[in-house]
């Protein structure tokens, strides 16, 4: 732990001076990526590396430095070589020792672990489509730093804006400054920050709190993930600029328990940050006081919505309530409390460091700044993409994501979560912001992009949302608790090929219904992912209807795998069956026993012949 | 009840505000949150039994019975559900015998499935307890739990 004590501006920068400084003395750093590239062997790469440079006498001038998410996940375990900037993939312990020779030693690439566009090698990072057509501002430090490290994220700025904030401006020109910059919530709702700030300011009191939202419960989401893991101190330091224009002195992060290493590294920041007196008892020499306590969630979809969140951390079964009065107002114990997204407070520092102008350059009219999208589902590079406010579809998922995986045709791509819609092939060029997104059937959300193709089945997916909305729904508001079933009733009803047009007609009645009547955002979103599937892919739904039939090839009840006569008798599904459905001699025509098969549609995918039909 | 004097003596003046920190706390010392505990632990703090019984019961994190010894965690998250995710939870309901919240007989296994694990580059991934295996098939399956037996 560090035993410097910040007591000024001055003092911090000339840390950070320091700090540069003594980083000059290693000629070259190899970054590996120890959040999420953990799950594919990351440890052991870190490990050998360390090991080889300490045999070898290479640790005075090489730093091997264990950071946060690089970006590119598609190509797990990932790693980044400075000062080349060379991006290698896929790096297994077998790989160190010819890194160590080519490109530590000799500064060339090792071309077989770089990412291939065209079928030729692409070593530096920024000329790789999936890097260069981002535009990376918030997530700049992350895989660049050891998150674990305040030193790291201090030599890179941390903390500038925060204690130049606090010493120099008053809490008004805080507010006003991020009102200036156009700052909308990343949470998913999009409300102007500054603005929801002045309201908590403007509350009488001087019991007040900030709560951040790390709940990150969409599935398929994980931008928050990767700041608080690989950035957390950014994440901190826009908090304490917040608190110090509402004027809280106590803060909450709330993060969910499903994150265990997000939980180990904020720890870490905040005690860290305490030790040098940029959290708690008179941050920065000034006579700001400002602490944080972390909570952890508890399984609790609903808990990311405010109010839930807050009876949550008053130990309540998390169940959200009316509003009027808004937390703004009457929030945790009843104080006025403002709760912000982890990307929202990621992007602060930026506009205070910058100021609202130069924040407010990038983006579109109304939605300003960069969005932070989790790219997954069935696309090449899956990972995390930063690009600015207004930028299409097809530049995400085409020119940054590599396009569809086996480059079969987009079908549609799932925006905002189980409060999101899908948003068909014919919005490919549309600039996505916070309101042109609302035209097109969908929201924002907090950032998850799930790509589909014609093996997705619209329908499906929507059964898929209601599914998890039911299970999350608190069951306190009536239209949400019974609504969501019955929707879901009608849903499970097309997919097994019982439903008539006239469900369907009551399915689209009751999702208005459902969208005006619930209580919070939980069952007020919920009907969106039905009502945007049936608005862009109601052929879907008409053919299960009435023809009984799944064209992608999921609904299991609508399916019927039989073998052919063209088959050929190679045996490949046979092999391939999980559960020994399939029998048949070599070079014989094969056959299915309907009674075991589980419709898993591995002979189907298996089988060159297309003696397979479904 | 040691762990619990442990727990509730780091929180002097605990009130309900602390009612979940102390639930999680209590769950990772005994893997469970054990009926007893729950009434000893409301008669020294004072948060009304049918409090807890009601924080512990909404929240899916927090189990009333007993674990088994691993913990099979299976993505349903929506990355995974289009990747193949329902045939991995059905594959591993057919392998150990028992329905996602279940535990096997022998105590072995508990088997859940969680909304989202936050690595949708792995689609379809499951965790065994803090270990992550993606990019699965069907057929995998079988061979990643009997690494556990």
């Amino acid at each position: 732990m560090s035993d410097k004590q910040i007591k000024s501006i001055d003092d911090l920068v000339a840390w950070q001076e320091a700090l540069k400084k003594s980083a000059g003395k290693y000629r070259a750093r190899v970054l590996i990526c120890m959040t999420g590239c953990r799950a594919l062997g990351a440890q052991d790469v870190a490990a050998r590396f360390k090991e080889r440079l300490g045999e070898l006498n290479m640790t005075d001038d090489i730093a091997v430095v264990e950071t946060g998410c690089i970006g590119m996940c598609a190509i797990a375990p990932v790693m980044l070589i400075e000062p080349w900037d060379y991006l290698y993939g896929h790096v297994t312990p077998d790989d160190v020792d010819e890194i160590i020779d080519q490109t530590l030693k000799n500064s060339k690439p090792v071309k077989r672990l770089t990412v291939k566009q065209d079928g030729a090698p692409v070593p530096v990072k920024s000329n790789i489509n999936f890097y260069g057509k981002q535009k990376q501002l918030v997530l700049a430090n992350c895989g660049r730093i050891d998150p674990r490290r305040i030193e790291d994220a201090i030599e890179r700025g941390t903390y500038v804006a925060a204690v130049t904030a606090i010493t120099e401006k008053t809490p008004d020109e805080v507010v006003e400054e991020t009102i200036a910059s156009g700052l909308r919530g990343r949470g998913g709702a999009g409300f102007p920050t500054g603005v929801k700030w002045k309201f908590a300011r403007q509350s009488p009191g001087d019991e007040k709190y900030l709560i951040c939202n790390a709940d990150e419960g969409d599935p398929g989401a994980f931008m928050d993930r990767a700041l608080l893991e690989g950035d957390p101190h950014r994440v901190l330091e826009g908090m304490i600029i917040a608190a110090y224009a509402i004027g809280a002195t106590k803060g909450f992060i709330y993060v969910r328990a499903e994150y265990p290493i997000a939980v180990e590294h904020i720890n870490i920041a905040l005690d860290q940050a305490r030790a040098c007196r940029l959290l708690g008892e008179g941050i920065g020499g000034s006579d700001f006081n400002f602490d944080i306590e972390i909570r952890m969630g508890a399984g609790a979809f609903v808990c990311g919505e405010e109010t839930a969140l807050i009876a949550s951390i008053e130990g309540s079964r998390g169940m959200p309530r009316p509003r009027p009065p808004f937390p703004a107002v009457s929030g945790y114990l009843g104080k006025p409390t403002n709760i912000n997204n982890v990307e929202t407070f990621a992007n602060v520092p930026l506009i205070l460091k910058n100021g609202a102008k130069a924040y407010s350059r990038i983006g579109t009219a109304k939605s300003k700044g960069t969005k932070i999208f989790a790219l997954a589902g069935k696309v090449k590079n899956t990972g995390l993409v930063e690009v600015p406010m207004g930028t299409t579809l097809r530049r995400i998922v085409y020119d940054i994501g590599g396009g569809i995986l086996d480059d079969k045709p987009f079908k549609a791509a799932q925006l905002g979560g189980p409060s999101g819609g899908c948003i068909p092939a014919e919005y490919l060029d549309y600039e996505i912001d916070y309101d042109s997104v609302q035209q097109i059937g969908a929201i924002m959300g907090s950032g998850g992009l799930i790509v589909m193709d014609e093996d997705t089945c619209m329908v499906d997916i929507a059964r898929y949302f209601l599914e998890f909305v039911q299970a999350e729904s608190c069951g306190k508001c009536t239209p949400c608790r019974v609504g969501t079933k019955k929707m879901l009733d009608i849903l499970e009803s097309i997919c097994a090929g019982q439903a008539t047009m006239d469900d369907l007609a009551t399915l689209q009645r009751l999702a208005e219904d459902i969208k005006k009547a619930s209580l919070c955002g939980l069952g007020q979103t919920a009907p969106n992912p039905v009502l945007s599937t049936v608005k862009n892919f109601r052929d879907e739904y008409v053919e299960h209807i009435e023809q009984r039939k799944c064209r992608a090839g999921v609904c299991k009840d609508l399916l019927g795998y039989e073998i052919l006569e063209v088959c050929v008798g190679c045996g490949a599904c046979r092999r391939v069956c999980p559960v020994d459905a399939i029998t048949g001699e070599k070079k014989e025509v094969h056959a299915i026993d309907q009674d075991k098969c589980i419709k898993c549609g591995q002979c189907f995918a298996v089988c060159k012949f297309e003696a397979i039909t479904r | 009840m040691e762990s619990l004097d442990g727990i509730l003596d780091n929180k002097p003046n605990a009130g309900a505000n602390d009612l979940i920190p102390i639930l999680q706390q209590i769950q990772t010392e005994y893997g469970y949150l054990p009926k007893p505990v729950l009434m000893e632990m409301s008669k020294r703090t004072g948060i009304a039994a049918s409090q807890i019984y009601g924080v512990a019961t909404f929240y899916e994190q927090f189990h009333l019975e007993p674990r088994g010894r691993h913990t099979v965690r299976c993505c349903r998250g929506t990355a995974c559900h289009v990747r193949g995710g329902p045939d991995i939870a059905e594959a591993i309901s057919r392998a150990l015998g028992v329905e996602p919240g279940d535990t096997t007989e022998d105590m072995h296994f508990t088997f859940e499935t969680v909304a989202c694990l936050g690595t949708c580059f792995l689609a379809p991934v499951i965790m065994v307890n803090n270990d992550y295996y993606g990019h699965l098939t069907a057929g995998k399956v079988p061979e990643i739990l009997e690494r556990y037996t």
